[in-house]
């Protein structure tokens, strides 16, 4: 088998916008370009960061990853096969090797479901499991997976007798009693607790380590992912800008966007009270519904040129080795020097 | 040093049909002139309780049940709603409620929100309200024209800067942000931080900054108390806390040690096993002591008070005083 087990080739999803009067009458459609071009490839055993600002388009591509809608264009290649469009019956079989979790303990959980009613259904729907005794034992086993031990002090229980992270080691429980491949892993905009995130990430390593799990886990917090994962790749307004090994693509930072979302991280040390922090973008982000003309990061960009303005999205090219960027200028900016911090 | 709040032996509980949840359970602390005090512990340790709880306005079934709440020399606790609605609440201290930015009414332009909240605080005539607003819309950063627009048409950073802004509308001396920056992107929160850094010196307010991340905490407060359960585990200045000696409590040092650094490349993140205690039944002894990987005996069953152990820095722990 390749050592590639995903690989996207310029993916997008275009969702038809709401159109005013003017545009109606006129028939002028408009797109709200939620995932714009994406192309990426993940290896077999890695843990993969998608990260970016609220919006851009990281969900989404979770969605198109897991075959819960169809993309407007482009391929999703899983394992050497082409899965962009699939039958009934072959997308039943990958949907139970690609597997996703929502990073969020408080997220609802059927109040009446005890834990062992929550594992045993995917297996009665996936028609797993001869008997109920059967699905019961699988069912055990996967809460050891995830730590909950000993299993009998939990099968019994219901989501309100489990603390937090306790639930979320339920929820994984719940994705890994059907030996998936793949997890897409979704982490919200975090309430979480640091300390039940930092339980959270440190199961779900073991989990992906002993059974040899590949992860999409997509995230706002760079903190986390440079822990967490092994190559990390920033979204923007539906399109890749920088993708890396983690440590190079914060050490070694050559798009003016990741240096930007570097420098606005808090740090827990101390002596930064009394100044603030310089934060080297401008504006807000636009609307997916109206991306900007050539470099689509250009109007918040305090490097833009008149060239970067115009036509095309600069391609995301390697530039060194396993690291990509899609900027025109991100030579000259690297040789201004670290300026900007 | 002046203190602009002073709060001595505070206990909130909420009543409900189980018992009383002992949320805010005999806590003290003061705040100096001018400077940032933050507020840091896990979901459910009580954070917005003492935040609502230093306005005399706890949320139903929650009742201050003992302490004092001193402002300007007078225990607000014993003043009733009148009074309090005319001269301490907006006019000395003032709160951004957590998730305020996503409760504005969304029928109401941001000038109409705004001019009835500055109304129901203090009578103005119309045009003296209205040019209040245009000044504090300006001061957090915003142009006049995002008055004439609905929430819905504004971004996230912006509705946290209206929401600041009515905070700030009658001057109060200090400003609770409870959870300000916590559902932002991280470019958003960096510029709210900002924000809050620019008011405090230019208008020597004072704030109480509330969250659950200790990262957070270290870009704008001057000193930092940590909550556990109900109770105060620790108090230290910024350097204290974050500096190279490192908190003295074992919960901060647990809940720091989980929290991950940009700069650092670690192996391994810290976590603290289990849970917070239920505050309906609170366990005896310190209330951290079933996840304290240094407890010991006399943890159990004694409560450890909150002693200053050097100076500025007030712990709770057996294992961090003295002689003991
Ligand atoms: N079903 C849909 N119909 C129309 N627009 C959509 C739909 N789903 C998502 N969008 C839009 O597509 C863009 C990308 O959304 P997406 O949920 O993928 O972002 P995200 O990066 O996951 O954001 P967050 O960090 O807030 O979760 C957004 O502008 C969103 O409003
Ligand atoms: N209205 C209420 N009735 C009963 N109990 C309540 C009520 N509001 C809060 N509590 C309880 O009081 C305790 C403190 O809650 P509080 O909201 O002050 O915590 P917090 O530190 O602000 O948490 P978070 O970080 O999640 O905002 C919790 O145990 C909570 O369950
Ligand atoms: S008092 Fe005891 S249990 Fe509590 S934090 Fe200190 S050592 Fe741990
Ligand atoms: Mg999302
Ligand atoms: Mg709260």
């Amino acid at each position: 088998m390749s050592d590639v087990i995903f690989e996207l080739k310029n993916v997008k999803k275009w969702f038809p916008a709401r159109r005013n009067l003017g545009q109606l009458l006129s028939g002028e459609r408009k797109w709200i370009k939620a995932v714009d071009g994406v192309s990426l490839k993940i290896k077999r055993g890695e843990i993969f960061g998608l990260i970016g600002e609220s919006g851009c388009g990281k969900t989404t591509t979770g969605k198109l990853i897991m075959k819960l809608m169809e993309p407007s264009d482009g391929q999703i290649i899983f394992n050497g096969e082409d899965v962009t469009h699939l039958d009934k019956e072959r997308l039943g079989q990958y949907k139970r090797n690609v597997q996703m979790i929502f990073q969020d303990p408080y997220a609802s959980m059927n109040p009446r479901f005890r834990a062992v009613d929550v594992l045993t259904e995917p297996l009665e729907i996936h028609g797993i499991g001869k008997s109920k005794a059967e699905r019961e034992e699988l069912a055990a086993k996967a809460l050891e997976a995830v730590k909950l031990t000993p299993p009998e002090d939990f099968l019994g229980r219901y989501a309100h007798m489990l603390s937090g992270g306790q639930r979320q080691r339920l929820a994984t429980a719940r994705t890994l009693i059907l030996s998936p491949d793949f997890i897409v892993a979704d982490e919200p905009v975090s309430m979480i607790d640091l300390s039940t995130r930092a339980e959270i990430l440190h199961m779900m390593k073991e989990v992906q380590q002993s059974m040899g799990l590949t992860y999409l886990y997509i995230t706002h917090d760079l903190s986390t992912a440079r822990y967490f994962t092994d190559r990390i790749a920033v979204m923007y307004l539906g399109k890749i800008v920088e993708m890396g090994y983690a440590d190079d693509l914060i050490d070694k930072a050559k798009h003016p966007y990741t240096k930007a979302l570097i420098s606005a991280v808090c740090e827990p040390v101390s002596g930064k009270v009394n100044q603030s922090k310089e934060v080297p973008i401008k504006g807000e982000i636009p609307s997916a519904a109206n991306i900007p003309e050539g470099c689509r990061f250009h109007p918040r960009c305090l490097y833009a040129k008149p060239e970067c303005m115009q036509g095309e999205d600069p391609e995301l090219q390697e530039v060194e080795n396993g690291h990509y960027v899609a900027c025109i200028r991100y030579k000259e900016i690297e040789e201004m020097g670290t300026s900007w911090r | 040093m002046e203190r602009v709040l002073d709060v001595r032996n505070l206990k909130v509980y909420y009543f409900t049909s189980k018992g009383p949840v002992r949320a805010v359970d005999d806590i003290s602390f003061y705040i100096n002139k001018g400077e940032t005090l933050g507020v840091v512990g896990e979901s459910g340790c009580g954070k917005t309780t003492l935040g609502t709880a230093l306005l005399n306005m706890p949320t139903p079934p929650g009742k201050v049940v003992g302490g004092e709440i001193i402002i300007d020399g007078t225990n607000i606790l014993e003043l009733n709603e009148n009074q309090l609605r005319k001269n301490v609440r907006w006019e000395k201290i003032s709160m951004v409620f957590q998730g305020a930015m996503n409760s504005l009414t969304p029928a109401y332009t941001i000038e109409k929100q705004m001019l009835e909240t500055l109304r129901y605080h203090r009578e103005l005539d119309e045009q003296e309200a209205r040019e209040r607003i245009k000044k504090y819309v300006n001061l957090v950063g915003l142009s006049d024209d995002v008055l004439k627009r609905y929430p819905h048409e504004l971004s996230g950073g912006m509705k946290q800067r209206i929401v600041i802004a009515m905070a700030l509308f009658l001057e109060p001396e200090l400003v609770i942000c409870d959870e300000p920056t916590t559902a932002l992107d991280v470019v958003v929160q960096a510029q709210i931080i900002n924000l809050l850094k620019e008011l405090k010196q230019k208008l020597n307010l004072s704030f109480i900054f509330v969250t659950h991340d200790l990262a957070t905490e270290a870009e704008v407060a001057d000193r930092i108390m940590v909550m556990y359960a109900g109770k105060i585990a620790e108090i230290g200045t910024n350097d204290q806390i974050y500096g190279e000696q490192g908190p003295m409590h074992p919960y901060t040092s647990n809940l720091l040690a989980a929290t991950p650094r940009l700069h650092k490349k670690v192996e391994k993140l810290n976590f603290i096993p289990g849970s917070p205690p239920d505050l309906l039944n609170p366990p005896a002894g310190c209330r951290f002591h079933l996840r304290c990987p240094v407890v010991m005996e006399k943890c159990r069953t004694e409560e450890p008070p909150l002693k200053e152990v050097e100076k500025d820095h007030y712990v709770a722990c057996w294992r961090c005083y003295e002689n003991e």
